[in-house]
């Protein structure tokens, strides 16, 4: 029961982008299309989940004990970075056709803000979810990051169809680009607003 | 390129937020108020003059295939020593930037400008880009903040110029994605007057 | 090549444990200040305080006991509970006589302009807290039957604060024996809902 609220507070309540700003930039460069939007969410949910897993155990068993929390954002991006390589040469190999439509972004994921917002939420906030606060467990971090890509890849297909549907239509040339975007991304926000106390 | 204009470029050709479309998410975030706004700028000011600096230091002896991660291991330094700074001598900033700090290592804005200018300009020529840059993030910053809190909160700089609440959608989520998208419109529009 | 990145990280490392090292002590001085500061607003003046550990809300928390000239003037408890956007912890100033003193919100992630209003000192909701005798006000807000204002469209944060005031009263409750009657009474004004 508690993973299942988890899940539904990461993907609705507080959705990664639409309610805590994460992850904007490629969420604005790659969802004109429907397609690279799913493909890269598919990469996102991997990269945040393998990347919570280690950095978890990176803080709980190495900066902890030796008093090196100091490190943390250092250690943090750098296992990221390493993880992010490990995918582009795993990706190449297995399906060369999605690594080159994803092209520059996939490198970037290293510098997607929700990878390493995610990581560090995870190890220095006391949760709630609808019981006490508490630290996460191994389990829950994983759970809450792996719904917490899931959320990222929701907002981002939604918001692919959107604008697939906003270049079809007639729009004030100021606006033209990446202003409506940002309206667009307002107005769903409100909408995902609606989901709030409902992990109450 | 003369050093005054080295800074002033990054005010509005060269504006990170209105132009080069980098560093989102603190923008989003971190504009609740304007002196929220302000000290984020500032933060991220701090971080991108020292990087600046040391990266255009090192460049020259980085080998190419290790330089992204060697950037970054010296942007996410000067990020740990902010969030120190920041914890002993401003706290209550500390707490409201929160998550934000530390996520300045992968503001697109920082390492961007390393690559793109540090890499291959002198020391006092990168910090004087890093300088113009955060003074443009800042000033994109504070008016965004400003804004949002003038209809969210209906006051400005602290300042409450009116009783009661405001239209607080603005101080949340929604209301940063409608003000930045109606902010570059007319930023969009000023700066084309004036080319 | 690795060898660069290692330097780097090396070097990096000692510059940072080197930082690190200068700021541990005002970091550590600007959280207990910042702590100071709020036992001052929730218990009366005091000379010194006397850190220890009690049960409160079913957690382990802290509770300090504020001294003035050999005398306990007050205890500020920590209590925290489960507000609407999250944890919330009050920082609860009960008086040696079982009635609360005044309280001050320690951390909060509630909305801002609603929940978040529990942080203005100056609130309705904020001042009623002054003074309060749980033996003669029940313990809930108006929509549970209660007698405490709950803020505008924030019951879910208003009740989670009113739990942490009760659940401090409750942990006072357990810890005083020497106050004897006074602390029963608050305790039966709390079950008598």
């Amino acid at each position: 029961m508690e993973y299942f609220l988890i899940i539904i507070s990461a993907i609705f309540v507080n959705n990664i982008v639409l309610a805590q700003f994460l992850g904007i930039c490629p969420y604005l460069g790659v969802s004109n299309k429907l397609s690279t939007a799913t493909g890269m969410s598919g990469a996102v949910c991997f990269v945040i989940t393998l990347a919570t897993l280690v950095t978890f155990l990176i803080n709980k068993y190495l900066l902890i004990p030796f008093n090196l929390e100091f490190l943390q954002t250092i250690a943090f991006i750098l296992v990221i970075a390493a993880l992010v390589q490990m995918v582009e040469i795993v990706l190449k190999k297995i399906s060369p056709s999605l690594y080159s439509a994803l092209g520059i972004f996939l490198p970037l994921i290293t510098t997607n803000c929700a990878v390493l917002g995610v990581a560090i939420n995870v190890v220095t906030k006391q949760f709630t979810f609808g019981q006490e606060a508490h630290w996460l467990n191994l389990g829950e971090a994983l759970v809450y990051a792996f719904a917490t890509s899931l959320g990222y890849g929701l907002a981002m297909v939604i918001f692919a169809g959107l604008r697939e549907h906003l270049s079809l239509n007639d729009v004030p040339k100021a606006f033209k680009g990446v202003p409506i975007a940002l309206v667009t991304v307002g107005i769903l926000a409100l909408a995902f607003m609606g989901f709030s106390g409902m992990v109450k | 390129m003369n050093k005054l204009k080295l800074i002033t470029k990054g005010f509005v050709k060269d504006n990170p937020t209105f132009v080069l479309l980098l560093g989102m998410c603190p923008t989003l975030a971190t504009t609740t108020s304007a002196v929220n706004g302000l000290g984020m700028g500032l933060a991220t000011l701090f971080v991108l003059v020292l990087s600046n600096m040391a990266i255009s230091a090192v460049a020259r002896i980085t080998p190419d295939k290790v330089h992204i991660p060697v950037y970054i291991v010296i942007i996410a330094s000067f990020v740990t020593l902010l969030q120190f700074m920041m914890q002993a001598y401003t706290p209550a900033m500390y707490e409201t930037l929160g998550l934000f700090i530390p996520l300045i290592v992968v503001n697109c804005i920082v390492l961007g400008r390393a690559e793109a200018f540090a890499s291959r300009n002198g020391v006092l020529d990168s910090a004087l880009d890093g300088l113009g840059v955060g003074l443009g993030f800042t000033l994109s910053l504070t008016v965004l903040g400003a804004v949002r809190e003038i209809l969210g909160s209906g006051s400005v700089f602290g300042w409450k110029f009116i009783t009661g609440d405001a239209m607080l959608a603005f101080v949340m989520a929604p209301g940063a994605f409608l003000c930045l998208g109606y902010l570059m419109v007319l930023f969009n529009k000023l700066t084309k007057k004036e080319k | 090549m690795t060898l660069v990145l290692t330097l780097t990280c090396l070097v990096c490392s000692a510059l940072l444990a080197f930082a690190h090292a200068l700021t541990e002590e005002p970091i550590r001085k600007a959280a207990a200040d910042k702590l100071d500061r709020a036992i001052a607003v929730v218990v009366p003046a005091f000379d010194s305080t006397e850190a220890m550990k009690v049960e409160c809300g079913g957690t382990e928390s802290n509770c300090y006991k504020a001294v003035k000239d050999g005398e306990t003037v007050g205890y500020a408890f920590e209590s925290t509970t489960s507000g609407f956007g999250g944890m919330l912890t009050v920082l609860v100033g009960i008086t040696p006589d079982g009635k609360v003193y005044n309280t001050d919100v320690l951390v909060n992630n509630e909305t801002p302009g609603l929940g978040a209003k529990c942080t203005e000192k100056n609130s309705l909701f904020r001042t009623q807290w002054e003074g309060l005798d749980p033996a003669v006000k029940i313990l809930a807000v108006k929509q549970d039957n209660g007698d405490i204002d709950a803020i505008t469209a924030s019951t879910i944060t208003s009740r989670a604060y009113t739990l942490a005031v009760s659940n401090a009263l409750s942990a006072f409750a357990a810890m005083a024996p020497e106050t004897g009657e006074q602390a029963q009474n608050n305790e039966e004004g709390i079950e008598n809902e």
